[in-house]
Protein backbone atom coordinates (compact mmCIF):
# COMPACT_ATOMS: atom_id res chain seq x y z
CA UNK A 1 0.00 0.00 0.00
CA UNK A 2 1.83 3.02 -1.27
CA UNK A 3 0.59 6.12 -3.01
CA UNK A 4 2.22 7.61 -6.09
CA UNK A 5 1.58 11.31 -6.65
CA UNK A 6 2.35 12.91 -9.99
CA UNK A 7 3.99 16.29 -9.45
CA UNK A 8 3.05 19.34 -11.47
CA UNK A 9 5.91 21.76 -12.05
CA UNK A 10 7.59 23.97 -14.67
CA UNK A 11 11.01 22.27 -14.40
CA UNK A 12 12.17 24.96 -11.99
CA UNK A 13 9.45 25.16 -9.38
CA UNK A 14 6.72 22.95 -8.01
CA UNK A 15 3.30 24.27 -9.04
CA UNK A 16 1.40 25.20 -5.85
CA UNK A 17 -1.52 22.77 -6.17
CA UNK A 18 0.92 19.86 -5.89
CA UNK A 19 1.30 20.71 -2.19
CA UNK A 20 -2.47 20.57 -1.64
CA UNK A 21 -2.56 17.21 -3.43
CA UNK A 22 0.28 15.95 -1.17
CA UNK A 23 -1.89 16.65 1.89
CA UNK A 24 -4.78 14.61 0.48
CA UNK A 25 -2.51 11.83 -0.80
CA UNK A 26 -0.85 11.35 2.57
CA UNK A 27 -4.31 11.01 4.14
CA UNK A 28 -4.92 8.01 1.86
CA UNK A 29 -1.70 6.37 3.01
CA UNK A 30 1.37 7.86 4.59
CA UNK A 31 3.78 5.93 2.39
CA UNK A 32 3.66 8.66 -0.22
CA UNK A 33 6.04 8.72 -3.16
CA UNK A 34 6.20 11.55 -5.68
CA UNK A 35 7.05 11.13 -9.35
CA UNK A 36 8.79 14.06 -11.05
CA UNK A 37 8.87 13.85 -14.84
CA UNK A 38 10.80 16.77 -16.25
CA UNK A 39 13.86 18.13 -17.97
CA UNK A 40 16.63 19.61 -15.83
CA UNK A 41 14.16 19.60 -12.99
CA UNK A 42 16.61 18.80 -10.17
CA UNK A 43 15.36 21.76 -8.16
CA UNK A 44 11.82 20.41 -8.35
CA UNK A 45 12.89 16.97 -7.13
CA UNK A 46 14.90 18.56 -4.34
CA UNK A 47 12.03 20.80 -3.20
CA UNK A 48 9.68 17.84 -3.06
CA UNK A 49 12.20 15.73 -1.13
CA UNK A 50 12.07 18.39 1.60
CA UNK A 51 8.31 18.03 2.08
CA UNK A 52 7.93 16.09 5.37
CA UNK A 53 4.92 14.10 4.06
CA UNK A 54 6.90 12.75 1.11
CA UNK A 55 8.75 9.44 1.73
CA UNK A 56 10.45 9.08 -1.63
CA UNK A 57 10.95 11.07 -4.82
CA UNK A 58 11.34 9.31 -8.16
CA UNK A 59 12.96 11.62 -10.66
CA UNK A 60 12.92 10.92 -14.38
CA UNK A 61 14.91 13.54 -16.25
CA UNK A 62 14.74 13.65 -20.00
CA UNK A 63 14.15 16.25 -22.68
CA UNK A 64 10.94 14.48 -23.74
CA UNK A 65 9.43 15.68 -20.45
CA UNK A 66 10.41 19.32 -20.90
CA UNK A 67 6.84 20.10 -21.87
CA UNK A 68 3.91 18.36 -20.36
CA UNK A 69 2.42 15.97 -22.90
CA UNK A 70 -0.13 13.56 -21.41
CA UNK A 71 0.81 10.75 -23.81
CA UNK A 72 4.48 10.85 -22.74
CA UNK A 73 3.70 11.26 -19.07
CA UNK A 74 1.29 8.33 -19.18
CA UNK A 75 3.78 5.80 -20.53
CA UNK A 76 6.27 6.79 -17.83
CA UNK A 77 3.70 6.56 -15.05
CA UNK A 78 2.40 3.18 -16.22
CA UNK A 79 5.98 1.85 -15.87
CA UNK A 80 5.91 2.65 -12.16
CA UNK A 81 2.25 1.91 -11.45
CA UNK A 82 2.60 -1.74 -10.46
CA UNK A 83 4.29 -0.81 -7.17
CA UNK A 84 1.42 1.34 -6.01
CA UNK A 85 -2.13 0.94 -4.76
CA UNK A 86 -3.10 4.51 -5.66
CA UNK A 87 -2.06 6.94 -8.41
CA UNK A 88 -3.07 10.49 -7.56
CA UNK A 89 -2.75 14.04 -8.85
CA UNK A 90 -4.41 17.40 -8.43
CA UNK A 91 -7.75 17.90 -10.20
CA UNK A 92 -6.73 21.00 -12.13
CA UNK A 93 -6.17 21.09 -15.88
CA UNK A 94 -2.91 19.19 -15.34
CA UNK A 95 -4.41 16.20 -13.54
CA UNK A 96 -7.73 16.25 -15.37
CA UNK A 97 -5.93 15.88 -18.67
CA UNK A 98 -3.58 13.17 -17.46
CA UNK A 99 -5.24 10.84 -14.97
CA UNK A 100 -8.04 9.34 -17.12
CA UNK A 101 -5.45 8.28 -19.70
CA UNK A 102 -3.58 6.39 -16.96
CA UNK A 103 -6.75 4.97 -15.44
CA UNK A 104 -8.03 3.57 -18.74
CA UNK A 105 -4.74 1.75 -19.38
CA UNK A 106 -4.88 0.29 -15.87
CA UNK A 107 -8.55 -0.64 -16.46
CA UNK A 108 -9.51 1.43 -13.45
CA UNK A 109 -12.60 3.57 -13.02
CA UNK A 110 -11.19 6.90 -11.87
CA UNK A 111 -12.52 8.85 -8.88
CA UNK A 112 -12.39 12.50 -9.95
CA UNK A 113 -12.07 15.67 -7.94
CA UNK A 114 -12.34 14.39 -4.37
CA UNK A 115 -12.91 16.89 -1.57
CA UNK A 116 -12.43 14.48 1.35
CA UNK A 117 -10.62 11.22 2.05
CA UNK A 118 -12.91 8.97 4.08
CA UNK A 119 -10.76 5.85 3.86
CA UNK A 120 -8.25 4.37 1.47
CA UNK A 121 -11.04 3.36 -0.92
CA UNK A 122 -13.87 5.76 -0.04
CA UNK A 123 -14.04 9.42 -0.94
CA UNK A 124 -16.38 12.39 -0.95
CA UNK A 125 -16.78 14.22 -4.24
CA UNK A 126 -19.07 16.95 -5.51
CA UNK A 127 -21.42 16.21 -8.41
CA UNK A 128 -23.71 18.55 -10.32
CA UNK A 129 -21.19 21.36 -9.80
CA UNK A 130 -21.35 20.99 -6.03
CA UNK A 131 -25.15 20.89 -5.80
CA UNK A 132 -24.82 17.40 -4.35
CA UNK A 133 -22.06 15.48 -2.62
CA UNK A 134 -21.52 11.80 -3.40
CA UNK A 135 -19.75 9.33 -1.14
CA UNK A 136 -18.15 6.77 -3.43
CA UNK A 137 -16.20 3.58 -2.85
CA UNK A 138 -13.78 2.38 -5.49
CA UNK A 139 -13.73 -1.39 -5.92
CA UNK A 140 -10.86 -1.40 -8.38
CA UNK A 141 -7.65 -3.05 -7.22
CA UNK A 142 -5.58 -0.07 -8.24
CA UNK A 143 -7.15 3.32 -7.68
CA UNK A 144 -6.76 6.47 -9.71
CA UNK A 145 -7.82 9.59 -7.85
CA UNK A 146 -7.71 13.32 -8.58
CA UNK A 147 -7.86 15.82 -5.76
CA UNK A 148 -9.65 19.17 -5.68
CA UNK A 149 -6.77 21.35 -4.48
CA UNK A 150 -8.86 24.05 -2.81
CA UNK A 151 -10.38 21.47 -0.45
CA UNK A 152 -7.06 20.59 1.19
CA UNK A 153 -4.47 22.81 2.87
CA UNK A 154 -1.04 22.84 1.26
CA UNK A 155 1.51 20.52 2.91
CA UNK A 156 4.47 21.89 4.84
CA UNK A 157 7.33 22.52 2.46
CA UNK A 158 10.39 22.04 4.61
CA UNK A 159 11.89 19.79 7.25
CA UNK A 160 11.85 16.51 5.35
CA UNK A 161 14.66 14.68 3.60
CA UNK A 162 13.23 11.99 1.39
CA UNK A 163 15.47 9.87 -0.79
CA UNK A 164 15.59 10.88 -4.47
CA UNK A 165 15.96 7.98 -6.91
CA UNK A 166 16.58 8.41 -10.61
CA UNK A 167 14.67 6.40 -13.14
CA UNK A 168 14.73 5.91 -16.91
CA UNK A 169 12.33 7.53 -19.36
CA UNK A 170 9.63 5.57 -21.14
CA UNK A 171 8.72 5.64 -24.82
CA UNK A 172 7.86 8.92 -26.49
CA UNK A 173 4.70 9.58 -28.51
CA UNK A 174 5.28 10.76 -32.06
CA UNK A 175 1.69 11.81 -32.62
CA UNK A 176 1.52 14.79 -30.26
CA UNK A 177 3.79 17.83 -30.52
CA UNK A 178 4.03 20.74 -28.11
CA UNK A 179 3.96 24.03 -30.03
CA UNK A 180 3.68 26.85 -27.51
CA UNK A 181 2.37 28.02 -24.18
CA UNK A 182 0.94 31.50 -23.70
CA UNK A 183 0.77 32.32 -20.04
CA UNK A 184 -1.76 34.98 -19.20
CA UNK A 185 0.33 38.04 -18.42
CA UNK A 186 -2.17 39.71 -16.20
CA UNK A 187 -1.43 41.66 -13.07
CA UNK A 188 -4.54 40.06 -11.69
CA UNK A 189 -4.57 36.65 -10.05
CA UNK A 190 -6.09 33.62 -11.82
CA UNK A 191 -9.83 33.30 -11.37
CA UNK A 192 -9.49 29.72 -10.12
CA UNK A 193 -6.99 30.51 -7.36
CA UNK A 194 -7.64 34.16 -6.46
CA UNK A 195 -8.17 35.03 -2.81
CA UNK A 196 -10.80 37.61 -3.79
CA UNK A 197 -13.16 37.45 -6.77
CA UNK A 198 -15.51 40.22 -7.86
CA UNK A 199 -18.11 39.27 -10.47
CA UNK A 200 -20.60 41.21 -12.54
CA UNK A 201 -23.91 40.06 -13.94
CA UNK A 202 -26.59 41.27 -16.29
CA UNK A 203 -27.14 44.23 -13.98
CA UNK A 204 -23.91 45.73 -15.32
CA UNK A 205 -25.92 46.61 -18.47
CA UNK A 206 -22.93 46.70 -20.83
CA UNK A 207 -19.25 45.86 -21.19
CA UNK A 208 -17.99 49.38 -20.52
CA UNK A 209 -19.57 49.34 -17.07
CA UNK A 210 -17.27 46.45 -16.11
CA UNK A 211 -14.71 49.23 -15.58
CA UNK A 212 -16.48 49.79 -12.24
CA UNK A 213 -15.67 46.17 -11.38
CA UNK A 214 -12.09 46.23 -12.66
CA UNK A 215 -11.28 49.37 -10.66
CA UNK A 216 -12.25 47.55 -7.49
CA UNK A 217 -10.47 44.38 -8.62
CA UNK A 218 -7.28 46.42 -9.06
CA UNK A 219 -7.68 47.83 -5.59
CA UNK A 220 -8.30 44.46 -3.93
CA UNK A 221 -5.92 42.45 -6.14
CA UNK A 222 -8.98 40.41 -7.08
CA UNK A 223 -9.83 38.29 -10.11
CA UNK A 224 -12.81 39.31 -12.23
CA UNK A 225 -15.70 36.92 -12.72
CA UNK A 226 -19.03 37.10 -14.49
CA UNK A 227 -22.36 35.34 -14.61
CA UNK A 228 -23.40 33.38 -17.66
CA UNK A 229 -26.00 36.09 -18.38
CA UNK A 230 -23.26 38.73 -18.62
CA UNK A 231 -21.17 36.48 -20.84
CA UNK A 232 -24.11 35.59 -23.09
CA UNK A 233 -24.96 39.28 -23.38
CA UNK A 234 -21.41 39.89 -24.63
CA UNK A 235 -20.32 42.16 -21.76
CA UNK A 236 -17.23 40.06 -21.08
CA UNK A 237 -15.44 37.01 -22.51
CA UNK A 238 -16.44 33.60 -21.26
CA UNK A 239 -13.10 32.80 -19.65
CA UNK A 240 -14.49 34.93 -16.81
CA UNK A 241 -17.61 32.82 -16.41
CA UNK A 242 -18.26 31.50 -12.92
CA UNK A 243 -20.81 28.73 -12.61
CA UNK A 244 -21.70 25.20 -13.47
CA UNK A 245 -20.61 25.55 -17.09
CA UNK A 246 -17.79 27.96 -16.29
CA UNK A 247 -15.29 27.92 -13.45
CA UNK A 248 -15.93 26.81 -9.90
CA UNK A 249 -14.26 29.23 -7.50
CA UNK A 250 -13.69 29.04 -3.75
CA UNK A 251 -12.14 32.38 -2.76
CA UNK A 252 -11.99 33.88 0.73
CA UNK A 253 -14.21 36.71 -0.52
CA UNK A 254 -16.67 36.61 -3.41
CA UNK A 255 -18.44 39.82 -4.39
CA UNK A 256 -21.45 39.37 -6.69
CA UNK A 257 -22.56 42.59 -8.32
CA UNK A 258 -25.77 42.83 -10.32
CA UNK A 259 -26.07 39.05 -10.30
CA UNK A 260 -29.51 37.64 -9.51
CA UNK A 261 -28.12 34.26 -8.49
CA UNK A 262 -29.30 31.73 -11.07
CA UNK A 263 -28.80 28.14 -9.93
CA UNK A 264 -26.00 27.59 -12.35
CA UNK A 265 -24.10 30.63 -11.06
CA UNK A 266 -24.57 29.67 -7.40
CA UNK A 267 -23.11 26.26 -8.21
CA UNK A 268 -19.84 27.93 -9.14
CA UNK A 269 -19.33 30.16 -6.11
CA UNK A 270 -21.40 29.16 -3.10
CA UNK A 271 -18.51 27.38 -1.38
CA UNK A 272 -16.69 30.73 -1.10
CA UNK A 273 -15.78 31.59 2.49
CA UNK A 274 -17.44 35.02 2.55
CA UNK A 275 -20.02 36.10 -0.01
CA UNK A 276 -21.15 39.67 -0.63
CA UNK A 277 -24.14 40.47 -2.85
CA UNK A 278 -24.88 43.91 -4.24
CA UNK A 279 -28.20 44.02 -6.05
CA UNK A 280 -31.07 46.46 -6.28
CA UNK A 281 -33.64 43.63 -6.22
CA UNK A 282 -33.99 42.72 -2.56
CA UNK A 283 -35.70 39.46 -3.51
CA UNK A 284 -32.87 38.23 -5.74
CA UNK A 285 -31.86 34.62 -4.88
CA UNK A 286 -28.22 35.68 -4.53
CA UNK A 287 -29.11 37.15 -1.12
CA UNK A 288 -29.97 33.66 0.15
CA UNK A 289 -26.30 32.64 -0.03
CA UNK A 290 -24.77 36.01 0.84
CA UNK A 291 -23.13 36.66 4.22
CA UNK A 292 -23.48 40.36 3.57
CA UNK A 293 -26.18 41.68 1.30
CA UNK A 294 -26.44 45.26 0.14
CA UNK A 295 -29.68 46.22 -1.54
CA UNK A 296 -28.56 49.14 -3.68
CA UNK A 297 -28.11 50.46 -7.19
CA UNK A 298 -24.72 49.17 -8.22
CA UNK A 299 -23.94 52.33 -10.19
CA UNK A 300 -24.03 54.24 -6.93
CA UNK A 301 -22.68 51.50 -4.69
CA UNK A 302 -19.56 50.56 -6.68
CA UNK A 303 -17.98 54.05 -6.80
CA UNK A 304 -18.74 54.41 -3.09
CA UNK A 305 -17.25 51.00 -2.43
CA UNK A 306 -14.06 52.04 -4.22
CA UNK A 307 -13.78 55.29 -2.29
CA UNK A 308 -14.33 53.46 1.03
CA UNK A 309 -11.61 50.99 0.06
CA UNK A 310 -9.30 53.87 -0.78
CA UNK A 311 -9.78 55.10 2.78
CA UNK A 312 -8.50 51.80 4.17
CA UNK A 313 -4.78 51.37 4.36
CA UNK A 314 -4.61 47.65 4.93
CA UNK A 315 -5.26 46.38 1.45
CA UNK A 316 -3.15 43.31 0.80
CA UNK A 317 -1.27 43.06 -2.42
CA UNK B 1 -12.62 13.38 -43.03
CA UNK B 2 -15.25 11.77 -40.89
CA UNK B 3 -16.06 13.11 -37.43
CA UNK B 4 -17.79 11.19 -34.67
CA UNK B 5 -19.31 13.45 -32.02
CA UNK B 6 -20.39 12.02 -28.66
CA UNK B 7 -23.25 13.78 -26.85
CA UNK B 8 -24.77 13.12 -23.44
CA UNK B 9 -28.25 13.81 -22.12
CA UNK B 10 -28.07 15.51 -18.72
CA UNK B 11 -30.28 17.52 -16.39
CA UNK B 12 -30.59 21.02 -17.88
CA UNK B 13 -28.08 23.46 -16.44
CA UNK B 14 -30.86 25.77 -15.24
CA UNK B 15 -32.60 23.15 -13.11
CA UNK B 16 -32.25 23.24 -9.34
CA UNK B 17 -30.85 19.85 -8.39
CA UNK B 18 -32.80 17.97 -5.72
CA UNK B 19 -31.26 15.12 -3.77
CA UNK B 20 -33.48 12.09 -3.20
CA UNK B 21 -34.51 11.62 0.39
CA UNK B 22 -33.14 8.08 0.54
CA UNK B 23 -29.70 9.33 -0.51
CA UNK B 24 -29.65 7.14 -3.62
CA UNK B 25 -29.08 9.96 -6.08
CA UNK B 26 -30.73 13.07 -7.46
CA UNK B 27 -34.30 13.45 -8.67
CA UNK B 28 -34.53 13.01 -12.46
CA UNK B 29 -38.25 12.30 -12.88
CA UNK B 30 -40.15 15.15 -14.56
CA UNK B 31 -36.98 17.22 -14.72
CA UNK B 32 -35.99 19.12 -17.86
CA UNK B 33 -33.17 17.38 -19.69
CA UNK B 34 -30.84 18.85 -22.32
CA UNK B 35 -27.64 18.14 -24.17
CA UNK B 36 -24.58 18.55 -21.97
CA UNK B 37 -23.48 22.16 -22.76
CA UNK B 38 -19.90 21.55 -23.98
CA UNK B 39 -21.21 18.70 -26.17
CA UNK B 40 -23.12 21.41 -28.06
CA UNK B 41 -19.76 23.08 -28.69
CA UNK B 42 -18.41 19.75 -29.98
CA UNK B 43 -21.26 19.40 -32.49
CA UNK B 44 -20.94 23.03 -33.54
CA UNK B 45 -17.24 22.65 -34.23
CA UNK B 46 -17.78 19.52 -36.30
CA UNK B 47 -20.45 21.31 -38.35
CA UNK B 48 -18.16 24.30 -38.90
CA UNK B 49 -15.36 22.01 -40.12
CA UNK B 50 -17.79 20.33 -42.50
CA UNK B 51 -19.07 23.69 -43.74
CA UNK B 52 -15.47 24.69 -44.43
CA UNK B 53 -15.23 21.67 -46.73
CA UNK B 54 -12.79 19.82 -44.49
CA UNK B 55 -15.10 17.02 -43.34
CA UNK B 56 -17.44 14.83 -45.35
CA UNK B 57 -19.60 13.25 -42.69
CA UNK B 58 -20.61 13.89 -39.08
CA UNK B 59 -21.99 11.05 -37.00
CA UNK B 60 -23.56 11.89 -33.64
CA UNK B 61 -23.59 9.21 -30.96
CA UNK B 62 -25.15 8.98 -27.55
CA UNK B 63 -25.20 6.25 -24.93
CA UNK B 64 -28.16 6.07 -22.61
CA UNK B 65 -31.78 5.17 -22.10
CA UNK B 66 -34.43 5.44 -24.83
CA UNK B 67 -34.93 9.20 -24.39
CA UNK B 68 -31.23 9.91 -24.85
CA UNK B 69 -32.08 9.81 -28.57
CA UNK B 70 -33.34 13.39 -28.18
CA UNK B 71 -29.75 14.61 -27.91
CA UNK B 72 -28.84 12.82 -31.14
CA UNK B 73 -31.92 14.28 -32.83
CA UNK B 74 -30.83 17.75 -31.73
CA UNK B 75 -27.34 17.15 -33.12
CA UNK B 76 -28.93 16.06 -36.42
CA UNK B 77 -30.96 19.29 -36.44
CA UNK B 78 -27.83 21.45 -36.25
CA UNK B 79 -25.93 19.58 -38.92
CA UNK B 80 -24.92 16.01 -38.06
CA UNK B 81 -25.66 13.61 -40.92
CA UNK B 82 -26.72 10.51 -39.03
CA UNK B 83 -26.98 9.20 -35.53
CA UNK B 84 -26.16 6.21 -33.36
CA UNK B 85 -27.90 5.42 -30.10
CA UNK B 86 -26.29 2.81 -27.87
CA UNK B 87 -28.91 1.68 -25.41
CA UNK B 88 -28.06 1.09 -21.77
CA UNK B 89 -30.56 0.85 -18.94
CA UNK B 90 -28.46 2.13 -16.07
CA UNK B 91 -26.04 4.97 -15.55
CA UNK B 92 -22.61 3.77 -16.58
CA UNK B 93 -19.15 5.05 -15.67
CA UNK B 94 -16.84 6.92 -18.06
CA UNK B 95 -14.58 3.86 -18.33
CA UNK B 96 -17.55 1.84 -19.63
CA UNK B 97 -18.60 4.68 -21.93
CA UNK B 98 -15.12 4.83 -23.42
CA UNK B 99 -15.11 1.04 -23.98
CA UNK B 100 -18.41 1.32 -25.85
CA UNK B 101 -17.12 4.27 -27.88
CA UNK B 102 -14.00 2.29 -28.76
CA UNK B 103 -16.17 -0.45 -30.29
CA UNK B 104 -18.10 2.14 -32.28
CA UNK B 105 -14.89 3.82 -33.45
CA UNK B 106 -13.56 0.47 -34.65
CA UNK B 107 -16.76 0.00 -36.66
CA UNK B 108 -17.14 3.54 -37.99
CA UNK B 109 -13.47 4.41 -38.51
CA UNK B 110 -13.78 8.17 -37.94
CA UNK B 111 -10.73 10.42 -38.30
CA UNK B 112 -11.72 12.54 -35.34
CA UNK B 113 -13.83 12.05 -32.23
CA UNK B 114 -15.19 15.20 -30.57
CA UNK B 115 -17.02 15.54 -27.28
CA UNK B 116 -17.49 18.03 -24.45
CA UNK B 117 -14.67 18.26 -21.93
CA UNK B 118 -16.91 17.28 -19.03
CA UNK B 119 -20.51 16.31 -18.33
CA UNK B 120 -22.30 18.62 -15.92
CA UNK B 121 -23.99 15.75 -14.06
CA UNK B 122 -21.19 13.50 -12.77
CA UNK B 123 -18.47 16.14 -13.45
CA UNK B 124 -15.97 13.35 -14.14
CA UNK B 125 -14.00 14.83 -17.06
CA UNK B 126 -12.67 11.41 -18.10
CA UNK B 127 -14.30 9.94 -21.20
CA UNK B 128 -12.29 11.62 -23.97
CA UNK B 129 -8.94 10.92 -22.35
CA UNK B 130 -9.92 7.31 -21.60
CA UNK B 131 -11.06 6.71 -25.17
CA UNK B 132 -7.79 8.20 -26.45
CA UNK B 133 -5.86 5.82 -24.19
CA UNK B 134 -7.84 2.74 -25.23
CA UNK B 135 -7.40 3.57 -28.94
CA UNK B 136 -3.79 4.70 -28.41
CA UNK B 137 -4.71 7.96 -30.18
CA UNK B 138 -3.45 11.41 -29.25
CA UNK B 139 -5.71 13.60 -27.14
CA UNK B 140 -6.33 17.34 -27.22
CA UNK B 141 -8.41 18.23 -24.20
CA UNK B 142 -10.20 21.46 -23.20
CA UNK B 143 -9.93 22.83 -26.76
CA UNK B 144 -10.73 26.50 -27.29
CA UNK B 145 -9.47 26.66 -30.90
CA UNK B 146 -9.06 23.99 -33.57
CA UNK B 147 -7.23 24.43 -36.85
CA UNK B 148 -7.47 21.59 -39.34
CA UNK B 149 -4.22 20.87 -41.20
CA UNK B 150 -3.16 18.03 -43.48
CA UNK B 151 -3.57 14.91 -41.36
CA UNK B 152 -3.17 16.90 -38.17
CA UNK B 153 -4.95 19.38 -35.93
CA UNK B 154 -3.47 22.39 -34.26
CA UNK B 155 -5.39 22.73 -31.02
CA UNK B 156 -5.27 25.54 -28.49
CA UNK B 157 -6.06 24.25 -25.02
CA UNK B 158 -7.38 26.05 -21.97
CA UNK B 159 -4.99 25.40 -19.09
CA UNK B 160 -4.63 26.94 -15.64
CA UNK B 161 -1.71 29.15 -16.67
CA UNK B 162 -3.39 30.40 -19.86
CA UNK B 163 -3.32 28.74 -23.26
CA UNK B 164 -1.28 25.89 -24.67
CA UNK B 165 -1.07 24.95 -28.34
CA UNK B 166 -0.31 21.41 -29.43
CA UNK B 167 -0.38 19.57 -32.71
CA UNK B 168 -1.94 16.14 -32.80
CA UNK B 169 -1.83 13.73 -35.72
CA UNK B 170 -5.12 12.41 -37.07
CA UNK B 171 -6.81 10.22 -35.91
CA UNK B 172 -7.30 12.09 -32.65
CA UNK B 173 -9.70 12.78 -29.81
CA UNK B 174 -10.66 16.36 -28.99
CA UNK B 175 -12.59 17.42 -25.90
CA UNK B 176 -14.22 20.81 -26.25
CA UNK B 177 -14.30 23.80 -23.95
CA UNK B 178 -17.15 26.32 -23.85
CA UNK B 179 -14.86 28.94 -25.37
CA UNK B 180 -14.44 26.96 -28.59
CA UNK B 181 -17.42 28.48 -30.38
CA UNK B 182 -20.98 29.73 -30.06
CA UNK B 183 -23.38 26.82 -30.65
CA UNK B 184 -26.14 27.66 -33.15
CA UNK B 185 -29.82 27.10 -32.65
CA UNK B 186 -31.57 24.66 -34.94
CA UNK B 187 -33.97 26.28 -37.39
CA UNK B 188 -37.48 24.88 -37.68
CA UNK B 189 -36.93 23.52 -41.23
CA UNK B 190 -33.75 21.81 -40.03
CA UNK B 191 -35.57 20.32 -37.04
CA UNK B 192 -38.12 18.89 -39.52
CA UNK B 193 -35.37 17.57 -41.80
CA UNK B 194 -33.59 16.00 -38.81
CA UNK B 195 -36.63 13.83 -38.18
CA UNK B 196 -35.90 12.02 -41.42
CA UNK B 197 -32.23 11.45 -40.73
CA UNK B 198 -31.40 7.88 -39.64
CA UNK B 199 -30.53 6.89 -36.07
CA UNK B 200 -29.09 3.41 -35.71
CA UNK B 201 -29.93 1.67 -32.45
CA UNK B 202 -27.47 -0.71 -30.85
CA UNK B 203 -27.82 -2.57 -27.55
CA UNK B 204 -24.76 -2.09 -25.37
CA UNK B 205 -25.06 -5.75 -24.37
CA UNK B 206 -24.40 -6.75 -28.00
CA UNK B 207 -21.04 -5.01 -28.04
CA UNK B 208 -19.32 -7.47 -25.72
CA UNK B 209 -17.74 -4.99 -23.35
CA UNK B 210 -17.72 -5.00 -19.57
CA UNK B 211 -19.82 -2.05 -18.45
CA UNK B 212 -20.39 -3.14 -14.86
CA UNK B 213 -19.78 -0.43 -12.28
CA UNK B 214 -16.47 -0.39 -10.43
CA UNK B 215 -17.46 2.43 -8.14
CA UNK B 216 -20.12 2.00 -5.52
CA UNK B 217 -22.18 5.07 -4.83
CA UNK B 218 -22.72 4.83 -1.09
CA UNK B 219 -24.83 7.92 -0.68
CA UNK B 220 -25.69 11.23 -2.24
CA UNK B 221 -26.44 14.12 0.06
CA UNK B 222 -27.05 17.83 -0.05
CA UNK B 223 -24.01 19.97 0.51
CA UNK B 224 -23.89 21.72 3.88
CA UNK B 225 -26.21 24.74 3.87
CA UNK B 226 -24.82 28.21 4.33
CA UNK B 227 -26.09 29.94 7.38
CA UNK B 228 -28.22 32.97 6.65
CA UNK B 229 -26.35 36.22 6.30
CA UNK B 230 -27.34 39.76 7.06
CA UNK B 231 -28.34 42.78 5.02
CA UNK B 232 -26.20 45.85 5.49
CA UNK B 233 -27.64 49.34 5.17
CA UNK B 234 -24.79 51.11 3.44
CA UNK B 235 -21.54 50.66 1.55
CA UNK B 236 -19.71 52.08 4.53
CA UNK B 237 -21.17 49.41 6.82
CA UNK B 238 -20.32 46.73 4.26
CA UNK B 239 -16.67 47.75 4.12
CA UNK B 240 -16.45 47.93 7.92
CA UNK B 241 -17.96 44.43 8.25
CA UNK B 242 -15.59 43.01 5.65
CA UNK B 243 -12.63 44.55 7.40
CA UNK B 244 -13.46 44.10 11.08
CA UNK B 245 -15.87 41.16 11.25
CA UNK B 246 -15.06 38.91 8.28
CA UNK B 247 -11.45 40.16 8.12
CA UNK B 248 -11.19 39.47 4.41
CA UNK B 249 -9.98 42.87 3.24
Amino acid sequence: MSVLLIAEHNNKEVRPFTYNAITAASQINDDLHVLVLGHQADDVAKSLSEVPNVKKVIHVDNEIYENYIAENYTSAIIKHAENYSHIVSSANTFGKNLMPRIAALLDTSQVSDIIKVISEDTFLRPIYAGNAFATVKSNDKKKCVTIRPTSFDPADKSGGSAEITKSDPAEVSSSTKFLKKEEVKSDRPELGTARIVISGGRGMQNGENFKLISDIADKLNAAIGASRAAVDAGYITNDHQVGQTGKVVVPDLYIAVGISGAIQHLAGMKESKVIVAINKDGEAPIFSVADYGLEADLFEALPQFLSELNKLNTIQK
Amino acid sequence: MKILVAVKRVIDYNVQIRVKEDGSGVVTDNVKMSTNPPDDNAIEEAVKIKEAGKAKEIVAITIGEEKAQETVRKALAVGADRGIHVKVDNVIEPLAVSKILKKIVEKENPDLVFMGKQAIDDDCNQTGQMLAALLNWPQATFASKIEVKDNALEVTREIDEGLETIEVNVPAIVTCDLRLNEPRYASLPNIMKAKKKPIEQINASDLGVDINPRIEQIKVEEPPKRKAGIKVASVEELVQKLKNEAKVI
